[in-house]
C-alpha cells in the first residue's frame, strides 16, 4: 500500500477529501480546475495509484467512484492533449521495423546515464534514485494492462517479455522487487510511493502518462510504441549507471538491477518493437500513427526529466 | 503463424527463443536463463555472449 502523497493545490486536496469520504459520503461533483500542472499531476497519480496498488486509508471501492472516474477522465484528456500538441507527427516515409531505432537515436535527449557514469556525486545519484522509484517499484505494471486489449501474435510476445520483467516466475528476480532491494541496500525506502513527494512534475507525468496509456484501450498503440522507446534507451544507459554506481561505490544490490536491464532490454527492445509493435500494426495498420506518438512521448518525457534534474544540480545539459 | 526460435536481427543480435547452451569464443559455456536470449553478433559486447546493445553505438556498416 501507498501512502497519500502531500496535495499540491486545490484539485488535489479535494481528490484527497474525496478519497477519504469513500464510502460512507457521496462524493459531490466537482469542476475543480487544476490550479497549477503540479497540481492536476498529483491529483491523477493519485486517481491512477488506485488501479495498481491502492492508497493507505482509501477504502478500495474509490477506484470505481464515478466523480473520481470524470476527474480522472478530465485530468488525462489535458494530458493527453498536450503531449499531442507537442508532438511533431509520426515521421515521414519511415518504415516503422527497419527504421525505429535509428529514429530514436537521433531523438534521444539528454542524458542523465553518462552523468551518473563519469560525474554524478553520490547525493545526485541518490535523488535520482529517489524519484525514479516512483516508476521502478512498478516496473512493467503499467503495461501489463495492455496485454487483453492486443490481437494475438503481439499478446504473446508481450506476455513473453512481461514474463521476463516479472523474473521468469522467481519474485526475487521481479524486476520492481530488484529494485526495491537495491533502495534498502542503498539507504533508501523501499516501499511502492515513499518519494512521491520529492518528485518534481516532469517525474509525475512520466508515470500518468505510462497509466494512461495502459488503463486506456483506445491507447494500446501508443503504450506499446512507448514500450518500444524505453526498452531502446534501457540497455546502453543502464551499463553507464551500472558505471557510476560501482565508481561511487553503492552495493551491490542496486547495481545488480542496472547490470541485469542490460542484457534483459537488449532482448527486449529486439521483441517490442519486431514482435509487438510491428506484430500490432500488421493487424491494426490504423494503429501505427500512435506507437510513433507512444514512442516520441517516452523520449520527449525522458528528455524533460533529465532536464529537470539538470537543472535542479546545477548541472549543464 | 511462424514463430521462430532463432531469429537474425538486422544491424542487432541473434535472437534465441527458449533454453540453449552458449559456447563463447574461450569455449566458455554460457547458459540461457531467460525467455528470449540475445547473442552479440557485433563482436563489441562487454558481456559476451551476451548483446548488450553497443551495436547501436557502431557506424551502420559496422553493424551485422
Amino acid at each position: 500500500m501507498t501512502a497519500l502523497p502531500k496535495p499540491r493545490g486545490p484539485l488535489s486536496t479535494w481528490v484527497t477529501n474525496a478519497l477519504r469520504a469513500v464510502p460512507d459520503e457521496e462524493v459531490p461533483r466537482s469542476d475543480l480546475e487544476p490550479e497549477s500542472p503540479d497540481d492536476a499531476a498529483v491529483a491523477l497519480w493519485m486517481l491512477h495509484e488506485l488501479s495498481y496498488g491502492g492508497l493507505d486509508d482509501v477504502d478500495d471501492r474509490a477506484e470505481w467512484e464515478p466523480e473520481l472516474i470524470r476527474a480522472r477522465l478530465r485530468l488525462e484528456h489535458d494530458l493527453e492533449a498536450q503531449l499531442r500538441d507537442r508532438w511533431p507527427g509520426p515521421p515521414e516515409g519511415a518504415d516503422l521495423g527497419a527504421d525505429f531505432f535509428d529514429w530514436v537515436a537521433d531523438h534521444d535527449g539528454s542524458s542523465l546515464a553518462r552523468l551518473v557514469q563519469t560525474d554524478a556525486t553520490k547525493e545526485q545519484v541518490l535523488d535520482l534514485l529517489r524519484v525514479r522509484s516512483v516508476y521502478h517499484l512498478k516496473e512493467a505494471d503499467p503495461t501489463t494492462w495492455v496485454i487483453p486489449r492486443l490481437p494475438v501474435a503481439a499478446k504473446a510476445a508481450l506476455v513473453e517479455l512481461q514474463y521476463d520483467e516479472y523474473g521468469v516466475g522467481d519474485p526475487a528476480r521481479l524486476h520492481a522487487q530488484l529494485f526495491a532491494r537495491g533502495m534498502e541496500a542503498s539507504g533508501l525506502r523501499p516501499e511502492a510511493g515513499a518519494y512521491v513527494d520529492e518528485a518534481p512534475l516532469e517525474i509525475l507525468e512520466q508515470n500518468n502518462v505510462l497509466s494512461m496509456f495502459g488503463l486506456q484501450r483506445r491507447l494500446r498503440g501508443a503504450a506499446v510504441g512507448h514500450l518500444a522507446a524505453f526498452e531502446a534507451t534501457s540497455s546502453v544507459p543502464s551499463r553507464r549507471i551500472a558505471q557510476g554506481l560501482e565508481r561511487l561505490g553503492f552495493p551491490e544490490e542496486m547495481i545488480g538491477y542496472y547490470r541485469e536491464h542490460v542484457e534483459a532490454d537488449a532482448v527486449h527492445e529486439q521483441v517490442a518493437l519486431r514482435d509487438i509493435c510491428v506484430a500490432l500494426v500488421d493487424d491494426e495498420p490504423q494503429l501505427e500513427a500512435d506507437v510513433w506518438f507512444g514512442a516520441w512521448a517516452c523520449l520527449d518525457l525522458e528528455d524533460r526529466t533529465a532536464h529537470r534534474m539538470l537543472d535542479a544540480w546545477g548541472v549543464s545539459a | 503463424m511462424t514463430r521462430p526460435d532463432v531469429v537474425l536481427c538486422p544491424g542487432g543480435p541473434m535472437l534465441l527463443r527458449g533454453d540453449h547452451v552458449v559456447v563463447d569464443d574461450d569455449g566458455v559455456e554460457h547458459s540461457t536463463s531467460r525467455p528470449v536470449s540475445a547473442v552479440c553478433r557485433c563482436g563489441k559486447s562487454a558481456s559476451k555472449p551476451w548483446c548488450d546493445g553497443t551495436h547501436k553505438l557502431l557506424p551502420a556498416k559496422l553493424r551485422p
